[in-house]
């Protein structure tokens, strides 16, 4: 990739609750490249959705512990909301997860959309033209700007959010689970949108939130894989579905039923076990207890390197 | 050993009744025993509906549901109990199925009154044990704990072994793996192939392909409240004829398999839905 | 829409977040509840009241040796060392009557309440569990409950029955306060009966009545508890308020009757503001305490309430 649209590094986000800190996200480290699409995928409770959250807006029992976060050169002050809401919307959005579900249900579309505008001091007649040229590119019809969002099929309803998210082009769009909820075909009309806005520089670069490895095949120009508050690795997808070099990442390849695959045939396997709590995670890589190829050295917790070109990966057998 | 015939579902709504809602349209299929028949449909398709009239917690508006040849509809009281003690259900949300202010294990003691009174704690223990073991659960990581301390995984388990506990001969799964991670998920699936191999019949209902392509050996693929095909799974997934589930493998995103991007015209369903 | 198919059909429509507004009480939790119970000053403070008064009327009589309404002293006395509340204008000790008629109050709350929460739970859970035509016909009941003119009934009862006691009272005022909370239960019991292990204990053969019992409202017990202080408080003030239009029990003392007698016999313009402060004041604050109580109950079971 030529420019670097976001670089993160080494940010660590932490929970405060009633029975301490939760490191959420442990020191991570990487770069979005201009244009690029890059898929964040992981279980529940790896960090991914921290990670997402963490660069527009830390909520108020998420505390900034160290790290830093750049956009386009510029430093993000993702510690400080009041200095952030400058950047958000117009160069840093989100699509939160349950977006679709949280449309004020008394409220028409339209009206919405021009509420939401007005507060970020953008002129709503200003952008009108736009906003109906993109409703018609998603599929959706203008007439949906005066409907109530309980008329809307969850597939509208997710696309006139992603249409709402990017109106102002921003640079780095964050997508947290936006097809979790969605049938497999909306799903598909969905993520392939999501590809067209970057490809007509609707938005520059994309972080694609997903639990679903396969749907980030689809669609993704690279993968970051998380565990535990950490990431496992990076690599172009189809480098990352062809080698992993993470042994999390082959059993979790490995875990997917294909159609095709039967039961009588090919036995997949899970991975027993359960990752550590992130309250006082353990010492080393955070992935060993479940790891059959742990050995001694893994008690030292790997590094996040190169091990092929733009191919990374934190396990000490990959190196 | 189950069959139903014709079996529709229907809700009056809007303003006194006024207008109807069909949910199950005229749906045959069966379950043998030892088979797994997956029930794949998208969401509003009926398929859970489906499983709750099997399971005598909705009322069938038209149609027969039979369970060896008798009709489950006229199930009432004690024969209604026996008749929960052949067919069981598992569901999609594990933590909505524990009640959060009982522990965990309550739902295996529910059984106890009812379908094995006068049985002495020894042989219950017992009993529980063997299977909490028969679904690869250690007993004493799971007795005694609340729902809130375990995982996702283990309290699907722990309903599976609830329906196991009374030798049942069909198991209704309705999503029981769609709010569980990619990992665990395997396990409980790999669970549900032992069990089959055993002679369990599993009405196997999902909206995930891949997932019903690896257990089932009949597919039933059900839209908008109607059965557009089915037949033996490899069949169904390796030549699909109707049009609905063509598109249906063509949206599935799938590992090493890029999906064809010209956009199809994606049916949307209307109002509420997703 | 029918009910019980609007209910069916939620059930049918997939993982739709049931947003309850119940407050579950799982076991951690009411070890944290305890633990916020004992820190909320609210809470502590009505309780502290509520008990005080409970001492005085357990123990009050008790340090009298007269009854209350017998004519032991001078009449129309100021609180003096022997009698510490006075005396009325027919020379009835004050304290004494004071003291009986805390008991006499929390009597009536207690039955009355009591009575209230009944008849609202069996009507409340009836109607959300079993739906469709059942609850029709109880929403018509409670509907015309709510809509009688307690006071008229009760002036047309008065009428009839010319020698009345507390238990009568009592009857009447929880036969009458129970519609809210029939509602309320009713709402929130629709909402839980959708849960799935709701399902899953049907599917245990277990029944109706049992599931109610056993699985609904456990889930609710932070809020049925609320629920009884809340009817227990309305059911001393409303005793109160009838003692005092002269529709209370002919024979006894009770706050309401002392504030009553006070007014008839004008102990507000001769000065003798002994004799319907000490009720007055008891009331206000008994009731008062109580719902301060509530709001404290209500932080300690709601944790989005509670300040950290």
């Amino acid at each position: 990739m030529s420019t670097v649209t976001l670089k993160v590094d080494n940010l660590k986000v932490w929970y405060r609750t009633l029975r301490g800190d939760v490191q959420a996200l442990d020191g991570v480290s990487f770069g979005v490249g201009d244009g690029e699409v890059v898929g964040l995928a992981g279980e529940s409770g790896c960090g991914k959705s921290t990670l997402g959250k963490s660069l527009i807006r830390l909520d108020g029992r998420m505390r900034h512990v160290g790290g830093t976060v750049e956009l386009d050169g510029k430093e993000l002050p993702i510690a400080d909301s009041g200095r952030m809401s400058g950047f958000r919307f117009k160069e840093v959005s989100i699509i939160p997860q349950y977006a679709m579900s949280a449309l004020n249900p008394t409220r028409r579309i339209g009206r919405m959309v021009a509420e939401l505008l007005e507060s970020r001091g953008v002129r709503a007649d200003g952008v009108h033209q736009e906003l109906l040229r993109r409703l018609e590119l998603v599929g959706l019809d203008p007439e949906v700007l005066d409907r109530y969002p309980i008329e809307l099929s969850g597939g509208m309803k997710q696309r006139m959010v992603m249409v709402l998210s990017t109106l102002l082009n921003p640079s780095l769009l964050i997508a947290d689970e936006i097809t979790s909820a969605l049938d497999v075909s909306t799903q598909k009309a969905v993520a392939e949108a999501l590809v067209d806005f970057r490809d007509r520089h609707y938005v520059k670069s994309t972080i694609f939130i997903t639990h679903d490895l396969s749907l980030v095949y689809q669609i993704a120009d690279s993968i970051i894989v998380m565990y535990a508050g950490k990431l496992a690795e990076k690599a172009p997808t189809d480098a990352l579905v062809s080698s992993p070099r993470h042994p999390y990442t082959r059993m979790l390849i490995s875990a997917l039923p294909e159609v095709g695959v039967r039961f009588g045939t090919r036995r997949l396997r899970g991975i027993p076990g359960s990752p550590p709590s992130l309250l006082d995670p353990p010492t080393g890589c955070r992935f060993r207890d479940r790891c059959p190829l742990a050995f001694e050295k893994c008690a030292e917790q790997p590094p996040f390197l190169e091990v092929a070109p733009d191919h990374f990966a934190a396990c000490w057998k990959a190196f | 050993m189950l069959r139903l015939e014709r079996v529709s579902k229907s809700y009056r709504v809007g303003t006194f009744g006024g207008r109807e809602l069909v949910a199950v349209r005229e749906v045959s299929l069966q379950v043998r025993p030892g088979e797994v028949v997956s029930l794949i449909g998208e969401s509003g398709s009926g398929k859970s509906t489906i499983g709750r009239m099997i399971l005598r917690l909705t009322s069938v508006t038209s149609g027969t549901i039979s369970f060896e040849d008798r009709d489950v509809a006229a199930f009432k009281g004690d024969r209604l109990r026996t008749y929960y003690a052949d067919v069981q259900g598992v569901f999609q949300d594990p933590f909505s199925c524990y009640n959060p202010v009982f522990k965990a294990d309550r739902v295996l003691e529910l059984l106890r009154g009812p379908y094995f009174p006068g049985m002495d704690g020894r042989r219950w223990r017992d009993k529980l044990e063997a299977s909490l073991e028969a679904v690869r659960l250690d007993p004493g990581q799971v007795l005694g704990k609340y729902p809130h301390q375990l995982s996702g995984g283990q309290l699907q388990r722990m309903l599976v072994a609830r329906a196991l506990l009374l030798d049942i001969r069909l198991l209704v799964a309705d999503e029981i793996i769609s709010m569980l991670d990619a990992s665990t998920r395997i396990d409980v699936l790999n669970l549900l192939g032992d069990l089959k191999a055993r002679g369990l019949g599993i009405l196997f209902i999902t909206h995930d392909l891949s997932l019903g392509n690896y257990l089932s050996d009949t597919a039933v693929i059900l839209h908008r409240g109607q059965v557009v095909e089915s037949g033996p799974a490899d069949r169904v997934f390796g030549q699909p004829e109707h049009p609905y589930t063509r598109s249906l493998l063509a949206s599935v995103p799938q590992l090493h398999r890029k999906w064809d991007r010209r956009s199809h015209a994606v049916p949307e369903p209307a109002g509420e839905g997703g | 829409m029918t009910v019980s198919d609007s209910e069916e059909l939620a059930a049918a429509t997939p993982a739709a977040a049931a947003a309850t507004p119940v407050t579950v009480a799982s076991p951690r939790a009411s070890r944290e509840a305890l633990y916020f119970a004992r820190r909320n000053r609210k809470l502590l403070a009505g309780l502290a009241v509520v008990l005080a008064f409970l001492v005085v009327a357990a123990v009050g009589p008790l340090l009298t040796d007269h009854g209350p309404n017998e004519y032991v002293g001078p009449a129309s006395q100021p609180p003096s060392a022997r009698y510490w509340f006075g005396t009325t204008t027919f020379g009835q000790d004050v304290f004494a009557q004071f003291a009986h008629g805390l008991r006499s109050t929390f009597l009536v709350g207690v039955l009355g309440g009591g009575l209230a929460a009944a008849i609202g739970m069996l009507i409340g859970f009836t109607a959300g569990y079993r739906g469709g035509v059942v609850d029709e016909v109880l929403n018509m009941v409670t509907n015309v409950v709510l809509v009688i003119p307690t006071l008229a009934v009760l002036l047309v009862i008065a009428t009839y029955l010319r020698v009345r006691g507390v238990i009568p009272e009592a009857l009447f005022i929880g036969l009458f306060s129970w519609p809210w909370v029939a509602r309320a239960l009713r709402a929130q019991t629709f909402s839980l009966r959708s849960r799935d292990f709701v399902d899953l204990a049907r599917l245990s053969g277990a029944r109706g009545g049992r599931i109610v019992l056993r699985e609904i409202a456990p889930n609710m017990s932070s809020y049925l508890f609320m629920t009884f202080i809340l009817l227990f408080g309305g059911a001393v003030l409303t005793a109160a308020t009838l003692d005092f239009i002269g529709l209370g029990p002919t024979d006894g003392i009770s706050l309401g009757l002392m504030m009553n007698n006070a007014v008839l016999w004008s102990a507000l313009p001769l000065g003798m503001w002994w004799w319907f402060v000490p009720p007055g004041l008891g009331i206000t604050m008994i009731v008062g305490s109580l719902y301060i109580m509530n709001v404290g109950l209500d932080e300690v079971f709601n944790p989005k309430l509670r300040k950290l």
